[in-house]
């Protein structure tokens, strides 16, 4: 039995490239329609919200709220770009599309495309999250040189998030089940995770809750460094990320053997 | 290289209580066609998908071009070519974009795919249609891309799961004349199919499968000789019980499938004698084929 997961996993270092170029390939030819459809949502957030509640609330730690929004929005629409890429993307590539087939009757593995699969999603990811904060130093609300800090955290995020993403794929039967991943974990965390507000505005207990969640960790990583402030545990964030972005992968090849290679 | 290009040693597979394939043991010689033959759900494609690493069998022994397979398919799969019962192309892709990605699967660089393009499109016949996108393609020519692309990385075995299975007779022609091409150049083929006439046509030795079960394996021709071995009067129209009672000292052996008797007869005449002069039948006579084996063995008709 663990010899059929052993041969499963990614072959090497390289043979998700192939898969990644794939999607690149797809992608290009539908480039800027997919591109504002990513942009859309978080850039009506960000000036929704940030113009229209920001009259309100005034400065947050010394920041203006839209300013304070602005980080918030890049781990957000990082998290949106890879879990719908890989819930909706990838779940046709699986199932309708059949490219998984294809390629599984090639030199590649079920590890091999899953790999490719989720550094595609976090491509998507560091496009959208980039995007956002592009748009924010260009309205004066971050420093331009805290988009290149900000990239690897980006990144990170989408792999994390794409990564979740795809054990929900290996479970879900169909499209129809993604609802509840989406309305029941991707949406609370936005609020619970200090995106739009400061976690500290929340009784001790949810506070505990958001520590644990990974979008927490990617708003504690973007945000200090867009407003250039000195940002704390970068080692815990870095490290929680990680966990949440390689054991779900691992899970997910498992999951997918057994239900695509039975 | 050896010789034997696939090994499956008392290979069984259920899924709860459906077993799917029961102790099956064959070899596959290298340069030789070797058809799976059955009607649905016999367990076709399941053993195509287990030569191919993607099923494990429960028990049993499996190797595939010197590899034991599951464990290393991935290095088996690297010298296979697979054409797969349903097309998956690349549908927004154009033709030579589908060879691309599809030679990357195997780490070739864009620079050899292009050096193996134009020689792949001659083969397939589709010289002309390099930038087409694949969605504007016929269903034959689809297939015929599915082929060309199954030997991008050059392949010794090739798979091909129903190859012709949803294609017009003209389409099948062509696809049947291009696999005996690959025969001729040295290729190993296994070949799972439901046509009668593709496996008598292509196959060098074929295994006739029953739920999961082999009840015959061997040449064709061998096959209809040993099972049948005389000629076929197929007999529409009239009672059956009293007509093979009317013919049965002329037969062989006689099978009655729907409404359609098969009386198979050393003497042929003998028969056709009796039957003289009876209204509404419907007669034909022909030699013994690979649906008569069928028949034969399983005491039913190959669904089509």
């Amino acid at each position: 039995m663990r010899e059929g997961y052993a041969a499963v996993m990614p072959a090497n270092a390289y043979n998700w490239v192939a898969v990644w170029r794939r999607n690149f390939l797809a992608w290009r030819k539908v480039a800027l329609a997919s591109v504002l459809g990513n942009l859309a949502d978080p850039m009506t957030n960000l000036f929704g919200l940030g113009f229209g509640l920001g009259v309100i609330v005034g400065l947050i730690d010394g920041t203006s709220y839209i300013a304070f929004l602005a980080g918030g929005m890049v781990a957000t629409s990082a998290m949106t770009a890879a879990t719908f890429e890989t819930m909706y993307a990838a779940f046709a590539r699986m199932r309708a599309q059949r490219t998984w087939e294809a390629i599984l009757c090639t030199q590649l593995t079920l590890g091999d495309v899953v790999l490719g699969e989720l550094a595609w999603a976090a491509t998507k990811a560091v496009l959208a999250g980039t995007a956002i904060a592009v748009i924010a130093a260009s309205l004066g609300y971050a420093a331009w040189a805290s988009i290149v800090y900000s990239i690897p955290a980006i990144a990170i995020t989408g792999f994390v998030f794409a990564s979740l993403a795809m054990v929900v794929v290996s479970l879900a039967p169909s499209y129809d089940y993604f609802v509840f991943y989406q309305t029941l974990v991707v949406t609370p965390m936005v609020f619970l995770c200090g995106a739009v507000f400061p976690v500290s505005q929340m009784p001790s207990a949810f506070q505990r809750v958001a520590g644990l969640l990974p979008l927490a960790h990617s708003v504690d990583l973007i945000r200090p460094v867009m407003l250039g402030l000195p940002a704390g545990g970068i080692g815990l964030h870095i490290g929680a990320l990680c966990m949440y972005a390689v054991l779900p992968f691992f899970l997910s090849i498992a999951l997918l053997r057994r239900r695509l290679m039975r | 290289m050896s010789t034997v290009a696939i090994d499956l040693t008392c290979v069984r597979k259920s899924y709860g209580d459906k077993i799917v394939v029961d102790g099956l043991s064959f070899a596959v010689a290298s340069g030789e066609c070797f058809g799976l033959l059955g009607p649905n759900g016999a367990g076709k494609s399941t053993i195509a998908r287990m030569v191919l690493g993607m099923v494990a069998p429960d028990t049993g022994k499996m190797t595939v071009l010197g590899e034991p397979v599951p464990a290393r398919a991935r290095l088996a799969r690297a010298r296979i070519g697979v054409v797969p019962q349903f097309d998956n192309l690349e549908l927004e892709f154009t033709v030579r974009e589908n060879l691309l990605v599809f030679g990357r699967y195997f780490n070739m660089t864009a620079r050899e795919v292009e050096a193996v393009v134009p020689a792949l499109l001659e083969f397939a016949r589709l010289e002309g249609k390099a930038d087409a996108r694949v969605a504007e393609l016929s269903g034959g020519m689809k297939r015929r891309l599915t082929l060309a692309r199954a030997l991008i990385n050059d392949p010794h075995l090739l798979v091909m799961d129903e190859p012709t299975t949803g294609l017009d007779p003209h389409a099948r022609h062509l696809i049947w004349e291009r696999l005996r091409l690959l025969l001729a150049r040295g290729k190993t083929i296994l070949l799972t199919t439901h046509f009668m006439e593709e496996a008598e046509r292509l196959c060098d030795r074929l295994c006739v499968l029953e739920a999961g079960r082999k009840i015959a394996e061997g040449e064709p021709r061998a096959l209809i000789d040993e099972q049948i071995g005389c000629q076929v009067i197929e007999i529409y129209g009239g009672n059956p019980n009293e007509l093979s009672s009317l013919i049965r000292p002329y037969a062989r052996h006689i099978e009655v499938s729907g409404e359609t008797l098969f009386c198979y007869a050393p003497d042929p005449e003998q028969v056709l004698v009796q039957l003289r002069g009876r209204a509404g039948l419907r007669l034909l006579q022909r030699p013994a084929n690979l649906e008569d084996v069928f028949l034969r063995l399983t005491g039913r008709e190959m669904e089509r």
